[in-house]
């Protein structure tokens, strides 16, 4: 046992120092391109506050139990985790300053980074990384039941502490199924072990330190001085939090706010004055989604019918202001690396081709659909309105039923007893996570959508080694999915920021997060 | 004495039957509180676990009788969406709330007594006139539509007040009082309308009444006479009225917390209907009825002060 860790050791250290490398050219990949677009290294003033707004209050300071989008964006400049994504989408090495991967992708193991300081002043060592990834993984027993396990760590049988031969600590992950996209689920923080109380006053490792939260109003953090990575330019940044975008708007306008992140494309038009608007993505897979076992959706012909039907660059131009990016599959184009781009001239609107497969499947006169949307989305309920009138040409009689956020849970994905919905699904940085809900048995495949190929497919792709065939499989699947018209993909939304024109160095990142740490002041 | 056993019994069926309706209407709409609190993508054992620790997945009346049990004890249970006690939720919310509110009826009096007094010496027509018109359309507005006017005229146009910008009470309580009195203002406008024309109308019934000429003959003068005998008689209705208008303003201001963005119970009580967060809206659902109740307790008592017939 002891001389198989020995040599499991040294080969970590030779494939550690290789990626250690790579993680660094990576890390500084991203801090030129940061830096290029707006102003070089002499225009940054250091030090100053502004203050962000956001629309949804913290559901939980604890970054293992929120489950809020909008609670994730600001907790992400206050943890780190064993590895980081970058604006790239890139993960590279974070708390962990290199890791190994065995071959079948079944171990895996992480160097840690001496000398990184929590926000409380202790260091941070292998036993806080062990603590955490029991914590979330649900290896540590679930004593509470509110921590948000990962659901993609459910295969891991084993978390164990070790050192490398020059006596730096390891942890070692180990699962009883190969996944060689482990690591797109590493980003989630890695917090002290002897610390409880992170939901009131929570400790990470980031970027920034928590300051205060006051309920429903705001969240104050400031510069972590030690922070053991690239140091913030600012010194203070307050989240403020309002009751929607119409109250963040009339602040925009106050100018009491510097940066916000939602803005519409009419609101964003009437701010050109004070602020820069700056247009990303959301990372959301946008779609009609269609039950795929109801009548008359069952029928493959019924399906591509409604995707015919649909001008999806129409739906941007009327809600958007022409503003996103249209997809034709279910991943998003952040994902350019396994992203199937050829799938957004399967379905171009064909009013005739939509009318034919109608008859074809006995619907000459097109059919009755409700489209069930959360109310609490008005973005879904616009491009519903239009998907209404479009769906008017081929003869498909669509009704809008607004169902309340906690019904759509309910009823539509967990009951799955809709017949279509618009809702936009997010996605952690693996592909698999992305494509996971189309598996049969998938507990998010809420659209009941079944082929067996498409099963076979995906799981020798998420288990695949070779990167190369890894990529062409992913592209496959979204093929396969499109083929079948699992349902009428329409855009990843564009996600629309008002940055004041006193600053620079706003940046997106394929996941949903508000990086305050690359923001500075610009030297007047 | 028998009356207080009356009162004190009707306040605890009240909030009992509060309770109860609470309690039901969450069992039969949809939503599920621990995935909602878990997320999408929660498996179906996490979510059953943490329904398990909560003790939702116990029996209606089991764990009816266990929550009225907790509240006996003081504990009113642990939030859902914020996994914190319910208190501890509540307590950061409850002093806007009921800031705005005292706010707005301290408004509410410096305003309808002088304006409702000074106004029934109204008497011609074209006077009358005009007074109905302004009173009648303060009347009809409702108070969040107001609140809209009022952040669009001393919000943005005029810049008294930057719309959103709530200081919270425990960091500066002059600055945080400074922002609430818009939306105090708002809620106050419309009941202040109301009043005044109680009043008004209260005292130009009671001016018309024998009992003033005899005190008018007898050399007192018009202040006296108003003080000493007409507000007295005239204030019967208003005070019935005041009693309805408190409960109001709490709820008003319920609304109206929306418009100004505060982080007060009603924005609370939304957001956490949404996140089928029952412990919270159970708590704050029966935290307004029993204030409610408590107000029109005081009512019935004031009655007996100034109208020794009044038989409660």
């Amino acid at each position: 046992m002891k001389k198989k860790l020995a040599v499991l050791m040294a080969c970590i250290l030779v494939v550690s120092a290789i990626f250690a490398s790579c993680g660094k050219k990576n890390d500084q990949n991203a801090t030129t391109k940061a830096n290029s677009g707006a102003a070089p290294e002499n225009e940054i003033q250091q030090g100053g506050e502004i203050v962000v707004g956001v629309t949804n209050d913290i559901d939980n300071l604890d970054p293992h139990k929120y489950t809020a989008a909008g609670t994730g964006e600001i907790l992400f400049n206050m943890f780190d985790g064993l590895v980081k994504v970058t604006p790239d989408g890139d993960l590279v090495p974070a708390i962990a300053e290199s890791y190994t991967v065995n071959e079948d992708g079944t171990v895996y193991t992480f160097v840690i980074r001496q000398g990184v300081k929590f926000h409380n002043g202790t260091e941070l060592n292998a036993d806080d990384v062990v603590y955490s990834v029991k914590r979330v993984s649900g290896l540590d027993g679930s004593p509470d039941a509110s921590v948000k396990h990962e659901s993609a760590l459910s295969t891991l049988t084993s978390v164990e502490k070790g050192t490398t031969e020059d006596g730096k600590e390891t942890v070692t992950l180990t699962l009883s199924a190969p996944n060689t996209e482990l690591l797109g689920y590493l980003t989630f923080a890695i917090i002290p072990d002897d610390y409880t109380k992170q939901s009131e006053s929570p400790v990470g490792a980031g970027p920034f330190k928590f300051v205060s939260y006051t309920e429903a109003s705001s969240v104050v953090m400031e510069k972590f001085a030690d922070y053991y990575g690239t140091p913030a330019y600012l010194d203070k940044v307050t989240f403020k939090i309002t009751s929607d975008t119409d109250a963040a708007f009339t602040q925009l306008l106050a100018g009491t706010i510097d940066v916000f992140p939602y803005l519409t494309a009419d609101q964003a038009d009437q701010l050109t004055e004070n602020y820069n608007i700056e247009v990303g993505n959301m990372n959301l897979v946008q779609a009609l989604f269609l039950n795929n076992t109801v009548k008359p959706l069952d029928d493959i012909r019924i399906r591509q019918a409604i995707c015919y039907a649909i001008d999806r660059q129409g739906v941007l131009d009327m809600v958007a202001a022409g503003k996103g990016t249209v997809i034709g599959t279910g991943m998003f184009a952040g994902f350019e690396k396994y992203y199937n781009a050829d799938t957004v001239n399967t379905y171009a609107k064909d009013v005739a081709k939509a009318k034919q497969l109608l008859s074809d499947a006995g619907y000459p006169d097109g059919f009755d659909i409700t489209i069930t949307v959360p109310s609490n989305y008005q973005f879904h309920v616009d491009t519903a309105q239009v998907l209404v009138e479009q769906l008017k040409e081929v003869g498909i009689n669509a009704t809008i039923s607004l169902v309340e956020w906690a019904t759509w849970l309910d009823e539509v994905y967990k009951g799955r007893n809709f017949e279509t919905t618009i809702i936009g699904l997010d996605a952690d940085l693996a592909p698999s996570d992305v494509l996971k809900r189309y598996a049969s048995t998938a507990s998010g495949n809420f659209i009941n959508y079944n082929n067996s190929e498409y099963d076979t497919l995906f799981a020798s792709a998420v288990a695949e080694t070779d990167d190369n065939k890894k990529v062409e499989d992913y592209k496959k699947l979204q093929e396969i999915l499109t083929n079948d018209a699992a349902s009428a993909y329409i855009q990843d939304p564009s996600l629309i920021v008002a940055v004041s024109k006193k600053l620079s160095g706003y940046t997106f990142y394929p996941v949903y997060v508000q990086d305050m740490s690359r923001v500075y002041f610009v030297k007047q | 004495m028998k009356f207080y056993v009356k009162k004190i019994c009707t306040l605890f069926l009240t909030l009992f039957l509060v309770m109860f309706l609470a309690f039901t209407a969450f069992r039969i709409i949809p939503g599920n509180s621990a995935q909602i609190a878990l997320g999408l993508d929660a498996s179906d054992e996490d979510v059953a676990a943490l329904m398990h620790e909560r003790g939702l997945d116990k029996p209606f009346l089991e764990s009816f009788v266990s929550y009225v049990g907790g509240l006996l004890h003081g504990d009113a249970g642990i939030s859902m969406h914020y996994d914190k006690p319910v208190m501890e939720v509540i307590k950061g919310r409850l002093p806007v709330t009921l800031l705005t509110a005292f706010l707005a009826i301290f408004l509410i009096i410096i305003m309808a007594f002088p304006i409702g007094i000074l106004t029934s010496a109204i008497k011609h027509p074209a006077g009358e006139t005009v007074f109905t018109l302004f009173n009648q359309s303060f009347m009809a507005v409702p108070s969040f539509f107001m609140g809209i006017i009022i952040t669009l005229i001393f919000g943005l146009i005029l810049k008294f007040f930057s719309p959103g910008g709530y200081i919270p009470y425990n960091e500066d309580l002059r600055g945080c009082m400074k922002y609430l009195f818009w939306p105090a203002l708002a809620i106050a406008l419309p009941k202040t309308a109301m009043l005044v024309r109680l009043i008004r109308t209260g005292i130009q019934k009671e001016l018309t009444k024998d009992y003033v000429r005899t005190a008018k003959s007898k050399g007192n003068n018009m202040f006296r006479i108003l003080v000493l005998h007409v507000m007295k008689n005239a204030m019967i209705p208003v005070i019935t009225f005041f009693g309805m208008m408190i409960a109001e303003v709490l709820a008003g201001s319920i609304v109206v917390e929306k418009v100004f963005s505060l982080p007060g119970l009603g924005t609370l009580l939304v957001s956490e209907i949404g996140a089928r967060d029952y412990p919270v809206v159970q708590a704050i659902m029966l935290y307004i009825a029993f204030t409610v109740i408590i107000i029109n307790f005081i009512v019935d008592l004031t009655y007996k002060r100034f109208d020794k017939r009044v038989n409660v």
